[in-house]
């Protein structure tokens, strides 16, 4: 029998006011029979709109039904045979704008719980099967992979998958990229993220730590060393600032560095070595899910946390989900306003910033009203850090040493749309080295067809 | 994971280690930097190259003992491995130089002379005339003075209270052969960030362009969090990538040492914990 029921089953999660204190993970996952229920709403419907929403193409409604029946590993393989990062994209994906909002359930209630299955059905695995995969047989041919976040370990696993040698090139002493770094603890736990580097590794894939490219090893010479072809998956991890007074002040960070300390770091567990500021009150500026991830981190840490925006709260770019569960966490939203200096102490530290109120005014280029300032309505926000998170753009290093790399005006690397190649031979791109930041799901998306686009060019050129 | 082949301990804080890393060793030039850390526990931390042999596939670093991670770094013997080890990073001094430089005086101020060292050595092994003016705080602090003998033209060692060579600061050295008539297309410094600024205020009246060494708080040393950020001639930039070498007559050296003051406090406490860190650290190495 169908489950009817108009909502989702609701996700277990730590109470707001103890995971405001903690790191661990604020969902705890449903249990099995939480799952089993959840998978009686998927009506299996011949047109799979759900399908065509998710980047990496999850056979969305067999898996669901796997897990009606309680057949946990089979749901587990119908995933895997597509999407090589569940426990992942599971936890990160924006589903309300991806599978979830083309589910026929939606259009009264609320969608299947696609995401939260998928996680489901990727956690049971971990915690009772966790199998490494075996290595394919070889095919020979070298491929190198320029980074290791999710694009990257996306690409790599479908190409070491199909038999090729793949070696991972990762400047950080971690792979992971943005989910290690970037991504906090309490909504993707790290040792998640290792388990899924630890099959591909498994898989034959060879990583190497503490290697930048551009200044290491370049792609000029990976090709001289006899790989055959690259995937560029750099990311895009230059942070902008403001250019506004006072952004040099002791106390201002980028949300970059600010979670970089404390995901990647651990500055916030004893016996790590990397410090990390003691505040009392933080003001993050930006409205992005990174902006709600440095707020969620410095409440973790005992601040008094703001979130300031320039725009209103329907504007803002973050999952609703997480600006959810900053609220409920106790994280104070202050809507139309903008920071127009930072104030010093008087010794180089910060005391305050000056913000000014805006209203909407017409619609810009990009179909958002446009914020104006509302002259004299200048106020001194009390705080003594300043996180700035508007954003990142690519990292300059691997155009500026990798000759006939094409990119944009931007500095994002350009690609063909559907084979992800760049306009070097053999060098294939993807992910927010090519979109400028954007979402996991879609990087992982690039990685996929880019080892399509990169086995079909190998093949005819070096194949049998 | 890179070994320690090599050690030596230059004076009471400063230890020379020469590392087995022949990646980072086939690329590094003069001005470059890697960044380390030593366990799982540790932090990232920036230190300039100070050697490269390029057939041996090593470089060698020079660091003073100022803190918990340069404590244990300079606790670990020949033998002993150092977890993470990347480079080069940062952008070569030499083209910031120009072309046509064919006199230069390198001046160097306590453990920043294991910096300026190899800077020397590769202008004079290049065929331009080297000055080089080293100071030190007193007698016992004294490092590299025979290196740079062999690498320079002309050698100068002050000590602030006269223990040995002349007494003085550098700045009053490098007045006075200004004064005295010798010409320099540039002046390079590496030191403490006071006697960086002193020297750009010594050159500026000259006109001689000034080129310092910046030492910000960096992390990742890739140009992703902007930790390092400087301010130059008014603008923003990134000390690992844009530099670390900068013209100094623009830089702003007060906003560096307020920057570099940020965690002063908890560094001073995580000292206290070298001890059961230096445990940890061996137990570590034993496995």
């Amino acid at each position: 029998m169908p489950n009817m029921s108009l909502t989702k089953n609701p996700m277990p999660e730590q109470d707001p006011n103890v995971r405001n204190h903690n790191f661990k993970e604020v969902s705890t996952g449903y249990t099995a029979e939480m799952a089993i229920d959840e998978a009686k709403r998927c009506l299996n419907c011949k047109a799979k709109p759900c399908v065509n929403g998710c980047p990496v193409n999850i056979r969305i409604p067999e898996f669901i039904a796997k897990v009606a029946e309680g057949d946990f590993q089979g749901a587990y393989d119908v995933i895997t045979s597509t999407n090589s990062l569940p426990s992942i994209s599971g936890r990160v994906c924006p589903q309300e704008t991806q599978c979830e909002c083309h589910c026929v359930r939606g259009k009264k209630g609320e969608p299947v719980a696609i995401g939260r299955l998928e996680r489901f059905v990727a956690d049971w695995y971990r915690e009772n099967v966790n199998a490494m995969p075996e290595k394919p047989a070889s095919n020979g041919i070298k491929v190198a992979v320029v980074g290791s976040g999710p694009a990257s370990l996306t690409c790599a696993s479908d190409l070491a998958k199909k038999g090729y040698e793949v070696s991972i090139f990762e400047a950080f002493h971690t792979a992971g990229g943005v989910l290690v770094y970037g991504i906090p603890e309490f909504r993707l736990p790290k040792a998640i993220v290792q388990n899924e580097v630890d099959k591909l590794c498994a898989l034959g894939a060879d990583l190497e730590c503490d290697t930048v490219v551009g200044r290491t090893y370049t792609i000029d010479e990976m090709f001289e060393d006899g790989y055959k072809a690259v995937f560029v998956g750099s990311g895009a991890g230059l942070p902008m600032f403001m250019g506004i007074p006072g952004e040099a002040l002791a106390g201002v960070y980028s949300a970059n560095e600010y979670l970089t300390r404390i995901n990647l770091m651990k500055a916030y567990r004893e016996g790590y070595d990397t410090p990390v500021k003691d505040s009392k009150a933080v003001a993050v500026v930006g409205g992005g899910n990174v902006a709600m991830d440095a707020a969620r981190c410095a409440k973790r840490m005992g601040a008094k946390v703001y979130v300031v925006y320039r725009r209103d709260e329907a504007s803002m770019p973050a999952r609703r989900e997480e600006i959810h569960h900053a609220k409920e966490e106790g994280i104070e939203f202050l809507f139309l306003n903008n920071p127009v200096q930072i104030l010093d102490d008087g010794h180089g530290k910060v005391r305050a910033m000056e913000c000014v109120k805006m209203e909407l005014g017409e619609p810009d280029a990009s179909g958002r009203r446009r914020p104006i300032e509302i002259p004299g309505s200048n106020y001194e926000l009390e705080v003594d850090t300043v996180i700035m998170s508007l954003g990142t753009s690519p990292n300059p290093l691997i155009r500026s040493t990798t000759p006939g790399l094409e990119a944009n005006k931007k500095g994002c690397l350009v690609a063909d749309e559907e084979t992800m190649a760049t306009s070097r031979e053999g060098v294939y791109a993807g992910g927010d080295a090519v979109t400028g930041a954007a979402t996991v799901i879609l990087a992982m998306g690039a990685g996929k067809k880019a080892a399509v686009a990169m086995d079909e060019y190998l093949q005819e050129k070096y194949g049998k | 994971m890179v070994k320690i082949v090599r050690k030596k301990v230059l004076n009471p804080s400063v230890t020379l280690l020469e590392v087995e890393a022949p990646r980072i060793a086939k690329k590094a030039q003069a001005g470059q930097f890697i960044i380390l850390r030593l366990d799982e526990e540790g932090e990232r931390i920036p230190l300039t190259i100070g050697d490269y042999d390029r057939e041996k596939g090593t470089i060698t670093i020079m660091f003073q003992k100022v803190g918990l991670t340069t404590q244990l770094l300079g606790d670990l013997n020949e033998g002993d491995t150092i977890l993470d080890f990347v480079g080069p990073l940062g952008r070569p001094t030499r083209p910031e130089l120009g072309s046509d430089v064919k006199r230069v005086c390198v001046v160097g101020g306590g453990v920043g002379c294991a910096i300026a060292y190899p800077q020397a050595k590769s202008l004079h092994e290049e065929g331009i005339q080297v000055d080089v003016i080293a100071g030190f705080r007193s007698k016992d602090i004294v490092i590299l003075e025979d290196e740079f003998k062999a690498a320079c033209d002309h050698f100068y060692l002050t000590t602030d209270d006269g223990t040995y060579g002349e007494k003085g600061f550098v700045t009053d050295k490098l007045k006075a052969l200004i004064e005295a008539g010798n010409h320099y297309d540039a002046v390079i410094a590496i030191g403490p960030v006071p006697m960086m600024k002193f020297v750009c205020k010594t050159t500026e009246p000259f006109g001689i362009y000034t080129l310092v060494s910046l030492n910000p708080i960096m992390i990742d040393g890739t140009g992703m969090c902007g930790g390092c950020r400087v301010t130059v001639g008014g603008e923003m930039k990134f000390a690992c990538v844009d530099g670390p070498d900068f013209d100094g007559h623009k830089v702003d050296f007060d906003e560096l040492m307020n920057r570099n003051s940020v965690y002063r406090e908890r560094e001073a406490r995580e000292k206290e914990r070298h001890a059961c860190r230096m445990e940890e650290l061996a137990a570590h190495m034993i496995h």
